[in-house]
């Protein structure tokens, strides 16, 4: 994994994609995105509030990032399609990050619902990233139907967990055709930097950033994590060993044993 | 006639079209960022000007916000 990620074609500068959720105001946000370093970010739909302050997409068009809708808070696959349709007028992109959610306290993923709304946006010509388990039979069902990527939890969203799995992400990473987006449960830089490790090509991050108590810092910190991780995934980490193994050489250890009295 | 304006009834003149409700409820007359769904499923911008509105009719116009 070298050279910058690549997904449908496009290529993107920055391996950290930055979910918008949770920031204080369009101000933390926007000095927290420009520390990301990230150039694609989330966005939701919701009702129009005319009360609103200021909108979200001037704040993204003055970093210059592009936008990747999602379909949050979708419990169907039949009401992920037609937000994903609304995201595609309001932002001409079709680009959704697809999420089908199946309970609202663990907010995880409806496999069913989720490969149904996959196929369905990928015949309509959606660019699709779906929010999934770290389920690598599920991620290779939606890569089957055409998904650009998959972006497994590592844990719950918004729970800050880490990766509660890593062998299953590095046995999606192993078999997966389209980039590996780790997208939920980072809680901190250094979640970031073993899914990078792991051999994920990016990581989404929402909450860790947001909800940090310095936004700004965090980001950068996380920033750095995903940089470090990649870096270090392609250096070569050495074996782990139940025992010991001396980096300093015992040959030539000089004597010094005191003289027998 | 009465509709349903994100969820609100509105009671509103016989003939109104959706960019109507769009310009007298979203704060944004060009409707930038801006997406409208009618009886659940979506009105294309570009249809906007010619799609009236029949009484007890559903629309949710919805906009960009902070997620995920």
């Amino acid at each position: 994994m070298s050279g910058p990620l690549v997904i449908a074609g496009r290529e993107l500068r920055s391996r950290l994609i930055l979910g918008t959720g949770g920031f204080a105001n369009h101000e933390v946000l926007a000095d927290a995105l420009a520390a990301s370093g990230a150039d694609l970010c989330t966005v939701a739909l919701r009702r129009v509030d005319p009360a609103a302050r200021g909108s979200i997409l001037d704040v993204l068009d003055a970093a210059g990032v592009s936008v990747l809708p999602n379909t949050a808070g979708c419990f169907t696959a039949r009401d992920a399609i037609i937000t994903a349709q609304l995201a595609r007028e309001a932002f001409e992109t079709d680009w959704i990050k697809l999420e089908v959610i199946g309970d609202d306290r663990t907010l995880l993923p409806d496999a069913v619902e989720l490969i149904a709304a996959a196929e369905a946006l990928v015949d309509d010509g959606f660019v699709v990233l779906p929010y999934t388990t770290d389920d690598p039979v599920l991620a290779r069902r939606l890569e089957d139907v055409g998904c650009a990527a998959v972006m497994p939890l590592g844990s719950p969203i918004g729970s800050g967990m880490g990766i509660r799995n890593p062998y299953n992400i590095s046995i999606m990473v192993e078999r997966s055709g389209v980039p590996v987006v780790l997208d939920a449960g980072v809680g901190t830089a250094s979640d970031a930097a073993l899914a990078m490790e792991l051999g994920c090509d990016a990581v989404l991050c929402a909450s860790a950033i947001s909800r940090a108590h310095d936004p700004v810092a965090m980001a950068r910190a996380i920033r750095l994590g995903v940089e470090a991780g990649l870096l270090a995934r392609g250096a070569g980490r050495i074996p782990r060993r139940l025992h010991a193994e001396a980096s300093t050489p015992a040959q030539g250890m000089p004597a010094l044993d005191a003289p027998q009295a | 006639m009465r509709v349903f304006v994100n969820g609100e009834p509105r009671e509103l003149a016989a003939g109104t079209t959706v960019a109507g409700v769009v310009q007298a409820f979203a704060g944004a007359p060009d409707g930038r960022g801006m997406a409208v769904a009618l009886d659940g499923a979506v009105v294309p911008r570009g249809s906007w000007q010619e799609t009236e509105l029949a009484d007890g009719a559903r629309v949710e116009v919805v906009v960009a916000v902070q997620g995920g």
